[in-house]
């Protein structure tokens, strides 16, 4: 089979599985009796098995198979959940992700799975030992002897279908004695009714099917235009079936047999009818989750991110020629021009809104890789963590998204290791044993908010003080004006720790420091909040997306050159009578901060020198609590801009963090502030 | 060295003008020829990169192939164009002092490269064709706009921040 059109779907779909069984896996660990859920990681694994053998990933299956054998354990309650057996489930979703990740990467997806394999097998074994004498075999006997118990509906379906030449038939089906999966083996026995025709009943029922309750056979109604030959060929190539047999369903002889005992009160047939309706309408419950992912996946399309990429290029064209346009109806000064470049200006805007939107990614993606890794770090460090997640649907663009999964990563690291105490810890401090972390998302305005809280010990200033002042972060002096939300940040300049033993988790060398360069080289910015003993509060402020962006141009010498918006404070005029001096540099006073300056025709090296007056133009940038006035020569003014790399030829290029191209053609380069103030 | 006409390969190539110097690129190479246009500098980055230019809304590189050969001063005027050419599915665009014509070139025509070539390194050089009374130089592109040695350049120009 050609199944490499397949591949893309077959990737994304094993990825929405395995994250769903992870996810349920949690839940499960939360609510070890509710088998509701086993049947739902059930049903995933199942699918993912079938997808993966189809697509011919042997081990991929193989590794799923084992693992559906253990949930089938605990579905049928053979198996108890206790979390050495979740992590052994745990680990094989590790595997299995490891494994599609593989297949995404255009690898074969094989990988040495025995160990895990073997793990799963002792588990399903050790516990099955027990099963012979449970009790859901020895009181559902199913009354497969009994003749055929039709009710009326049931029956209208079968005379139709008769008018109709289809062929009514009663299949016997029996499993074989040591059959391990009898739910498995049922669903795929159905798979073939539900191709070949159509289960008008089944006994014992859909659901007692499902759950296992029934010995080793079951009986089912069954109407189809194939041949009961067939059908029995395609059963009996399910493995671990032992018997198949077939016969013919009279229907008028069952009528008029029935009619001979109808003599009972019509008001308990009217009973059994409404019974047996009501059983009807169970087993169509069963099959409508399938029928809603159908309706769910018809209102949405999946559409290849790089034709949504391709779409945002020809979009940005789009509004760099309205930036050019605008610039000559200016120029031109000619109403009717203005009137229509204003109309297609606010018409590409929402057009712009919609594009954005289209690649808005929620943060769910982001997120839900969490809770695992806050179950994992918990049991490291023995501590007892109550993860909340909060607006995981808050959506970002997919530039974003790409970029703050790690920096996340490491905020959480951070508040599990230093921020939340271990729990004796917090029994002496008369908190609650279980530390409480909160991932929240919000939107405000044209940004998005992470907030990272803990309740754990907070931030203790002395001691960051301290820190910083051996590690020559700052003075003794500039220790003392410091704001306690000043102090906090500190915590995050490079060169500074404040792990007083390094763990596996975060002793890294590496701080917080690259969490916020990260951050900042996305245009964000991050605040942190804290109080001793209550717990701190990492919040990180992010643009919604990075591709289009408000900047402000300037004029250096002849040059223009663009500064993002994100990180400019205001613009100044000051008369040079007012700059002073400080080490040798050029600072100014602004508003009670001293602030350096960054002559920009130096740094940038510009050709020609142009007239000095008696006046700085200043912009005034900062990069977190740093402030640095860069010297310009005119200001042009603010502007969206479509931010487009320098390509690899030039890549890492000093102070530029990328290119635009400008109303009138000509490329601006986009000065990158972090790399100007120090 | 010359091989029979009849199964000669040919081969198309873009003929361009450096100082006095013809040079030829193999014509797959070239995206396209532009006038000059206006170009920005792009600081602090080798001395042959001249900036970038928008072509057609890609920001794309330019190198100046005088400077790239160690050659000096020159000025722009009607002739200078600007060869867009590709490598490594990248494009870089070269001003060079005129782009003369289209050739074919029979293969037989190229011969080893001398081992000194007027002033430019022999690197660069994949060999030189004879044509007619012309002599053209055929250009290594690859080693030309070697990516590697940019980035030694920047290196070497001395950013010590490291931020970027």
């Amino acid at each position: 089979m050609e199944t490499n059109q397949y591949l893309e779907i077959f990737i994304d779909e094993s990825k929405e599985h395995l994250q769903s069984i992870n996810d349920r896996l949690l839940d499960l660990e939360k609510n070890p009796q509710d088998l509701a859920i086993v049947g739902e990681i059930f049903r995933s694994a199942h699918t993912l098995k079938g997808m993966s053998a189809t697509m011919g990933y042997q081990d991929l299956s193989n590794l799923t198979h084992q693992m559906e054998n253990v949930l089938d354990g605990v579905r049928s309650e053979r198996i108890c959940v206790d979390s050495a057996m979740l992590d052994v489930v745990f680990d094989s979703v590790d595997d299995l992700e490891a494994m599609v990740m593989d297949i995404a990467g255009g690898g074969t997806g094989e990988r040495d799975v025995e160990r895990i394999v073997a793990l799963l097998q002792t588990i399903e074994s050790e516990e099955t030992g027990e099963v012979k004498v449970g009790v859901n075999r020895a009181i559902h006997k199913t009354n497969l002897d009994n003749p055929v118990e039709l009710d009326e509906f049931a029956l209208t379906v079968l005379e139709q279908s008769k008018e109709q030449g289809l062929n009514n038939l009663i299949v016997h089906v029996s499993l074989r004695e040591d059959c391990l999966l009898k739910a498995a083996r049922v669903y795929m026995v159905f798979d073939v009714f539900e191709q070949a025709g159509e289960v008008v009943q089944s006994t014992p029922s859909v659901e007692e099917l499902e759950n296992e309750k029934f010995e080793t056979s079951f009986q089912v109604v069954f109407v189809t235009n194939d041949q009961a030959e067939d059908l029995k060929n395609k059963i009996m190539k399910i493995s671990e079936i032992e018997d198949v047999h077939t016969s013919v369903f009279d229907v008028d002889a069952y009528t008029s047999a029935l009619s001979d005992r109808d003599l009972q009160p019509s008001l308990e047939t009217e009973e059994k009818v409404v019974a047996k309706q009501e059983k009807s309408t169970l087993e169509k419950q069963s099959t409508t989750p399938k029928q809603k992912e159908n309706q769910a996946a018809n209102k949405t399309i999946r559409v290849n991110i790089d034709r949504l990429d391709v779409l945002m290029n020809l979009f940005e064209e789009l509004v760099i020629d309205r930036g050019r346009l605008e610039q000559i109806s200016n120029e031109l000064d000619h109403n009717d021009l203005k009137d229509t470049v204003e109309r297609m200006s606010r018409v590409s805007g929402d057009l712009q809104t919609i594009i954005l939107n289209m690649r808005m990614v929620s943060i769910e993606q982001v997120f839900n890789r969490f809770p695992r890794m806050v179950r994992q770090l918990s049991r490291d460090l023995n501590k007892e963590i109550d993860l909340q997640i909060i607006g995981a649907e808050t959506e970002l663009d997919r530039t974003v998204i790409d970029e703050i999964g790690d920096p996340l990563v490491h905020l959480i690291r951070n508040a599990l290791d230093h921020g939340i105490e271990s729990p004796e810890e917090r029994k002496q401090k008369g908190k609650q044993v279980t530390g409480k972390l909160e991932l929240k998302a919000y939107h405000s305005g044209n940004h998005v908010f992470i907030e990272i809280t803990d309740d754990g010990a907070g931030i203790h200033r002395e001691r960051v003080i301290q820190k910083a002042i051996s590690n020559h972060v700052i003075t003794e002096e500039q220790a003392v004006h410091l704001s306690d939300k000043q102090v906090y940040e500190l915590i995050m300049e490079s060169g500074f720790s404040t792990a007083e033993t390094i763990s596996d988790v975060s002793g890294r060398g590496v701080g917080l420091d690259v969490v916020k360069n990260t951050i900042e080289s996305l245009g964000g910015r991050i605040e942190i909040d804290s109080e001793l003993d209550r717990g701190s509060i990492f919040s990180i402020q992010l643009p919604l997306t990075l591709s289009i962006i408000s900047v402000m141009l300037v004029e250096v010498q002849r040059e223009k050159y663009a500064i993002p918006l994100s990180s400019i404070i205001e613009t100044a005029i000051i008369n040079k009578k007012d700059v002073m001096h400080a080490h040798n540099k050029k600072v100014i006073d602004f508003r009670g901060n001293i602030v350096p300056l960054v002559f920009l025709k130096d740094i940038l090296e510009t050709p020609q020198t142009l007239e000095e007056d008696g006046d700085y133009l200043l912009v005034i940038a900062r990069k977190g609590d740093k402030m640095a006035g860069f010297v310009v020569d005119s200001f042009i003014g603010q502007q969206e801009v479509v931010l487009k790399s320098l390509g690899d030829y030039l890549s890492g290029v000093f102070a530029i963090s990328g290119a635009t191209i400008l109303g009138n053609g000509q490329v601006a380069l986009i000065l990158d502030s972090n790399a100007l103030v120090k | 060295m010359f091989k029979s006409d009849e199964i000669v390969q040919h081969v198309k190539v873009i003929v361009f003008q450096i100082e006095d110097e013809e040079y030829a690129i193999p014509v797959h190479q070239v995206g396209s020829i532009e006038r000059i246009m206006h170009i920005t500098r792009v600081p602090k980055t080798a001395p042959f990169v001249e900036g970038v230019i928008n072509l057609r809304g890609v920001v794309t590189p330019i190198i100046d192939l005088r400077k790239r050969f160690g050659l000096q001063g020159y000025e722009q005027d009607g002739s200078t164009r600007i060869i867009i050419a590709a490598i490594d599915e990248m494009d870089v665009g070269l001003i060079v002092d005129g782009a003369n014509d289209v050739l074919d070139i029979k293969e037989g025509a190229i011969q080893a490269p001398p081992e000194i070539v007027g002033t430019i390194e022999t690197e660069y050089i994949d060999g030189i064709i004879n044509f007619g009374q012309r002599l053209l130089i055929l250009l290594n592109l690859d080693k030309v706009l070697s990516r590697d040695e940019v980035r030694e350049l920047h290196e070497f120009n001395g950013q010590t921040d490291g931020v970027s």
